[in-house]
């Protein structure tokens, strides 16, 4: 059956595209649902159009909440006024639940329409791996498949007339119990490292480094969906770069110039030595405020034309807007690699426009 | 009568059930219109919710927005839609299909108590009963629109209704402002001018002549009567909080587009008891589905499943309020109140504190009380007749505030008034400023002046600019919007090309 909202949802969908009514483009939110994993929160992005109303601003504005806590005590952003819109709402409520890492990706790619990866197939390596998927009536207890015994276990009472809707008690016994069991299976694998590296210097403020966060989070998920093992190297860099733990990445600021290349230099040496082309794949990251020394442009060009992309699948740059920095060097590198296939540039203004760089990256399909 | 799955039988053991729970509800007194059951796949339900509970609305985007939301939101796990009913005679209500037993049991409890709520409660007194009937003939007309003139055109007239949906008077279907108003605007026509006092000082008789100098007089005349004349010709009479009314009647409109303001006005007619109404009406029928599935129809078996299910509805979210949960507890409370008669100024005056915590007069007028309740509250006097401090401190209820030096939300006092005042404020009129029409032939010509009412909390500036952007493409002449920004009035002005601000007077 073929439903009446379809019309709707497509001439919606289209808006949300931009291919009509632009006049409504910049009420578009990406507006959140919240998904649980592991112990973190992660938004699931929804596209929102606010129609414009006539609304009490935040500032003098609360409401009335229910729970723990002292005066004082901050509230999570996203608390709405109760009673607010109009309308006959249905009576939902949202269920807290775990989105794995591979359902998370899966959403990711849907919402931004990202193609799949291709791992480049030179090299792939055949690997054993155990998985459960068998069902035997012997094992050890802690491999007991729980709903199948009881499942067995109540078939088994059914059939003999013992058991009681009205008192539902199922007691397995010994001959009720199943376990899984395992069987090597082979497939190949294909390996990949992401490296990133991000600037530190003085201009960069914790702002900034709040949207690399989110956007290397994110890069992370999708690109661990599409590889078996991925690699993660962070590089840090001022006028010098380091290679740092993932703590200290995001956590260290220092002062003083910028020399790009320097990370360039150093993520070469990193691939030279630990990962060769032919057995990786190569995902290089950098972020920065665009502020680098002048006469470092061409040695930064120079490094990625000669080196770097001729091993990497992928080379991101991605560029905050900093209240400091002059944000010149995505335009050199617009000029001098604009055309390089496996480049990918975007500039990232604020946290709303982390979504739509996440879709320049990950866009190629590299 | 359009119904979604005509097409599939409505199982017999649904009507067994339905059966059971209608009389068990008829029994404790509750009374409903016809109530019709059908049972939907997930997308179909979706596709119903997104149309706010009816099988057939207007085109209009929004609806396919809501449906998004909703369908993904399930397939993602993430939400999920228990119950949905609509106030309509007889009324319709949905079930969703892959639910378990019990669950639909329990949403054909909580059903009842909203469809009593709709028929009982006086503030859906003026509401249509056959909007099922209403929205499809909308629909019809709307499409007829799109077909004339295009779906373009039509939808993006639609945008700019819905940007000032909210101005309406929502108290109109129970005052009868202008009738009053005309009738005495005629009685009192034409007053005659008073002997006395028209502007002349009190003075001695010799000194007359100096002090109230005859030429004066007669110019302080003349001013009163050119004042009088002038405020005849104000226009509307009265400030005019239905701002969707004033439109539809005065506004330049093509016929189409005057018949879409209206289509778009009654609805947010129909739809704002629901909102007006949203803590009690929930709280109504979580009560009764809780009492009916205790009480009634729980077998062992079932127990658990039924305690999960009922504790999610009424969970509380850390630092936000579940209608559902301060609803049903409050209803629970006046019960408990009027049944051990802790209520009036004896109970209020009595300073010893134990026979206060252990007052009970028998009176047995719980159920009673709460039947008369939900006939005539609505949140707003709900909250404010039966909130009390020990309730409050029951519930851990706060009241939080914006905190500009720290940019977020913060819990602001647990304090009774404070909080009762936060809530009161957050119910009034939706929760949304309100706005009337001041003036429809400003400056004399013909530009529409709109006053905020300005309680404390300033407008959201960029919303603001752009629903004056919206009034203008109805009004078609420039619009002010009077307000308070900054603890300084300010006028708001869109003259059809650009945005203009003026503070306290001066312009900027």
């Amino acid at each position: 059956m073929v439903q009446r909202i379809q019309r709707d949802h497509s001439r919606f969908r289209q808006i949300v595209r931009g291919k009509i009514k632009q006049e409504l483009k910049k009420y578009i939110s990406h507006g959140e649902m919240i998904g649980k994993q592991g112990g973190e929160l992660v938004s699931i992005p929804l596209p929102q159009i606010e129609i414009p109303h006539f609304r009490y601003g935040s500032r003098g504005n609360g409401g009335v909440g229910q729970g723990e806590g002292d005066v004082g005590t901050p509230l999570g952003p996203g608390q709405g006024q109760p009673g607010a819109g109009a309308g006959n709402e249905p009576g939902g409520h949202i269920l807290e639940v775990d989105v794995s890492l591979d359902e998370l990706a899966e959403i990711l790619g849907e919402e931004l329409e990202l193609p799949r990866i291709e791992p480049r197939g030179k090299h792939t390596i055949n690997e054993q791996k155990d998985r459960y998927t068998g069902i035997r009536q012997t094992g050890p207890e802690s491999l007991r498949h729980f709903k199948r015994t009881y499942k067995r276990a109540l078939r088994r009472q059914i059939a003999s007339n013992t058991y009681n809707p009205e008192m539902p008690i199922v007691i397995p016994i010994r001959e009720d119990k199943l376990y899984r069991s395992w069987k090597p299976v082979e497939r190949p694998e294909a390996n990949a490292v992401i490296i990133y590296m991000m600037d530190v210097s003085g201009s960069m403020t914790d702002e900034q480094k709040e949207i690399v966060r989110i956007e290397a989070f994110w890069i992370d998920t999708w690109l661990r969906s599409q590889y078996d093992g991925i690699e993660t190297r962070y590089i840090v860099h001022d006028a010098e770069a380091a290679e740092v733990d993932r703590e200290t990445f995001y956590h260290t600021r220092e002062s003083g110039g910028t020399r790009i290349s320097s990370a360039y230099k150093l993520c070469d040496k990193l691939i030279d030595e630990h990962f060769h082309p032919a057995e990786w794949n190569i995902y290089a990251l950098h972020f920065s405020d665009g502020d680098n020394w002048g006469e470092d442009n061409l040695v930064c060009m120079d490094t990625l034309k000669e080196k770097l992309l001729t091993k990497a699948n992928l080379f991101c740059y991605g560029q905050v807007e900093s209240p400091y920095g002059s944000g010149q060097f995505i335009r050199e590198l617009q000029n001098n690699l604009g055309g390089a296939e496996n480049v990918a540039l975007a500039e990232i203004g604020d946290k709303e426009a982390i979504y739509d760089s996440i879709k320049v990256f990950l866009g190629k399909g590299k | 009568m359009s119904t979604i799955s005509a097409h599939r039988p409505y199982p017999a053991e649904f009507r067994r059930m339905q059966d059971e729970i209608e009389a068990v509800a008829r029994r404790y007194g509750l009374d409903f219109f016809e109530t019709i059951f059908e049972v939907l796949t997930y997308e179909e339900i979706s596709e119903v919710a997104a149309f706010g509970g009816f099988p057939n609305r207007y085109p209009h985007w929004r609806f396919g927005m809501e449906y998004e939301e909703l369908a993904k939101g399930y397939s993602y796990g993430l939400q999920k839609i228990y119950e949905m009913v609509i106030n309509n005679d007889p009324c319709y209500a949905y079930l969703l299909e892959c639910n378990a037993m019990l669950d639909q049991k329990l949403v054909m409890a909580h059903v009842y108590g909203h469809c009593d709520f709709f028929k009982n409660n006086i503030y859906f007194g003026h509401t249509s009963r056959k909007m099922m009937d209403g929205m499809a003939n909308h629909a019809n007309r709307v499409r007829g629109y799109m077909d004339k003139h295009g779906v373009d055109e039509v939808e993006t007239f639609i945008d700019a209704c819905l940007s000032i949906e909210d101005l309406i008077d929502i108290h109109s279907p129970g005052i009868k402002r202008h009738d009053d108003k005309l009738r005495h605007v005629a009685l009192a026509a034409e007053p005659e001018e008073e002997e006395e006092g028209s502007g002349r000082f009190k003075s001695k008789d010799y000194m007359d002549e100096f002090v109230n100098p005859r030429v004066a007089l007669a110019a302080e005349r003349k001013r009163r009567i050119d004042d009088k004349k002038h405020a005849k010709h104000k226009f509307p009479e009265l400030s005019e909080r239905d701002v969707m009314l004033f439109l539809v009647d005065y506004a330049p409109l093509e016929n189409w587009q005057r018949d879409v303001l209206s289509i778009v006005r009654d609805e947010a007619y129909y739809f704002a008891p629901q909102a007006q109404t949203k803590i009690m009406n929930e709280g109504w029928a979580s009560y009764w589905h809780s009492k009916i599935m205790t009480t009634h129809g729980l077998t062992s078996a079932d127990v658990v499943d039924y305690a999960d299910h009922h504790s999610g509805t009424v969970a509380t979210h850390p630092g936000r309020l579940n209608p559902y949960k301060l609803g049903i507890e409050l209803f629970r409370d006046i019960e408990e109140r009027w049944n051990t008669g802790r209520f009036g100024r004896e109970y209020d005056e009595c300073d010893d504190r134990r026979s206060k915590a252990n007052w009970d007069k028998q009176l047995g007028l719980g159920r009673q009380k709460i039947f008369e309740v939900r006939k005539v509250y609505n949140d707003v006097t709900f909250i404010d007749e039966f909130l009390t401090p020990e309730f409050c401190r029951h519930q851990k209820m706060f009241s939080y505030a914006f905190n500009e030096d720290t940019d977020q939300y913060e819990i602001e006092s647990r304090e009774f008034e404070k909080l009762k005042e936060r809530l009161l404020f957050s119910l009034t009129n939706f929760g949304r400023p309100i706005i009337a029409v001041q003036d429809g032939n400003y400056e004399n010509r013909g530009e529409l002046y709109l006053v905020h009412q300005h309680s404390g909390v300033d407008l959201k500036m960029d919303y603001a600019e752009d629903t004056i952007r919206n009034l203008h493409k109805l009004w078609t002449r420039p619009i002010h919007l009077e307000t308070v920004f900054d603890d300084k009035p300010l006028v708001l002005t869109f003259d059809g090309k650009q945005h203009a601000k003026q503070v306290g007077g001066e312009n900027k």
